[in-house]
């Protein structure tokens, strides 16, 4: 008989529960596949009545982020093999986001954050922007490449407990993106993106507990954007106080 | 009648887990961070007991006997000893942290995190020796 593996996954089926229980459902334990496709195989084959995320399959579109076994994954990039057959794996939705079903998470107040810190360039000469040509130096974009890798997949979010204790903190990812843009050599909208980041909800709310950098997929490493943009913000007023004639 | 120009509004019975006062409990990299934290208590206590330790100092020879005296219990003498490890264990931790926060940049390429802490754990080691050598009869 083929091996197989159990999952415990999360239910929540808002018109008939007022909060989530686990259901379990047994595999194939097949080690061609990544989780996701474990996922896949229970909707298409045992319970389509299960509900999640996914899109890409490829660790690109950020969709299909779930706990597993307490810690955020993206399910596409977690070979089954990773686990033991002996042992069920537990799977919930992203924890600190509200649940709209099984493991779907409402992702509002993650947008209203994202778009909160600008993360586009911003110049004061937009219309130039159509037809000239902004060069870029390797230097240059070293500078904040490693910080655009970013897809938006919210594993930091749920790795970060101040995200769970502070719904107002605009959180690792969003971040770590107005950071991106800070660094651009094209853009000129720190001074912008200040008001919103110089905030206690802000960059001030993090307490570097540093879990979002290990979650992450991409290795953007959220928790280093964050705290060299304390680090740079706290060097600015440092100069203003000891240098105000010299300040910009 | 809608708005076809409105998209369709759902209300959602959404589903939210409280946050557990244990929460730092559930996971050990939490743990540490709030173990880490809290060692801050130890490194204030310690601050503030060196600066007892001066005033005593500046006070003259009697006032130091007083202060040796009031120090040199045994209660004291274990709370010192916690003290020290936990200042010692938020000095590792706040050490390893550095390369997260600073970036330094040589001939073009990026120092490592690891050449990174290992200065800042070489100057600390340094500063001990220094110390260590005057309070020790240098």
């Amino acid at each position: 008989m083929a091996e197989t593996i159990k999952l415990t996954v999360a239910r929540y089926r808002p018109e008939e529960q007022s909060e989530p229980t686990f259901q379990s459902y047994e595999v194939p334990y097949n080690k061609d596949w990544v989780l996701l496709d474990a996922l896949n195989h229970v909707k298409n084959e045992i319970d389509g009545s299960l509900t999640f995320r996914w899109s890409c399959r490829m660790g690109v579109c950020g969709s299909c982020g779930m706990m597993v076994d307490g810690v955020p994954k993206l399910t596409c990039a977690v070979p089954l093999t990773d686990y033991r057959p002996s042992e069920p794996v537990r799977i919930e939705p992203l924890q600190f986001f509200p649940v709209i079903r099984d493991l779907v998470v409402d992702i509002t107040s993650f947008l209203g954050k994202l778009s909160s810190v600008k993360p586009w360039i911003i110049r004061d000469d937009v219309e130039a922007t159509e037809v000239a040509e902004y060069r870029q130096s390797p230097a240059e974009l070293d500078e904040y490449k490693q910080f655009s890798m970013c897809i938006n997949c919210m594993l930091c979010y749920s790795a970060c407990p101040v995200v769970g204790l502070e719904s107002e903190f605009t959180g690792p990812a969003a971040i770590a993106l107005a950071q991106r843009y800070n660094l651009d050599s094209r853009d000129a909208g720190a001074a912008e993106r200040q008001d919103v980041l110089n905030e206690h909800e802000g960059m001030w709310g993090c307490t570097f507990v540093g879990e979002c950098t290990k979650v992450c997929p991409k290795n953007v490493d959220p928790a280093g954007a964050i705290q060299l943009y304390k680090m740079a913000t706290a060097t600015d007023w440092m100069k203003s106080m000891l240098l105000p004639w010299g300040a910009k | 009648m809608s708005n076809p120009s409105q998209p369709p509004t759902v209300d959602l019975k959404l589903y939210r887990r409280p946050m557990p006062f244990g929460w730092w409990l559930e996971n050990g990299a939490y743990f540490r961070f709030i173990a880490r934290e809290l060692t801050c208590i130890f490194v204030g206590a310690f601050a503030l007991l060196t600066l007892d330790m001066v005033r005593a100092l500046g006070q003259g020879p009697e006032a130091y006997a007083a202060f040796a005296a009031r120090t040199g219990t045994t209660a004291y003498i274990a709370f010192s000893l916690l003290a020290f490890a936990a200042v010692l264990y938020h000095a590792v931790t706040f050490l390893r942290l550095v390369p997260t926060t600073v970036v330094v940049r040589l001939g073009g390429e990026r120092v490592p995190d690891g050449a990174i802490a290992g200065a800042h754990f070489a100057l600390w080691a340094v500063a001990s020796l220094v110390v260590a050598f005057i309070v020790l009869g240098g």
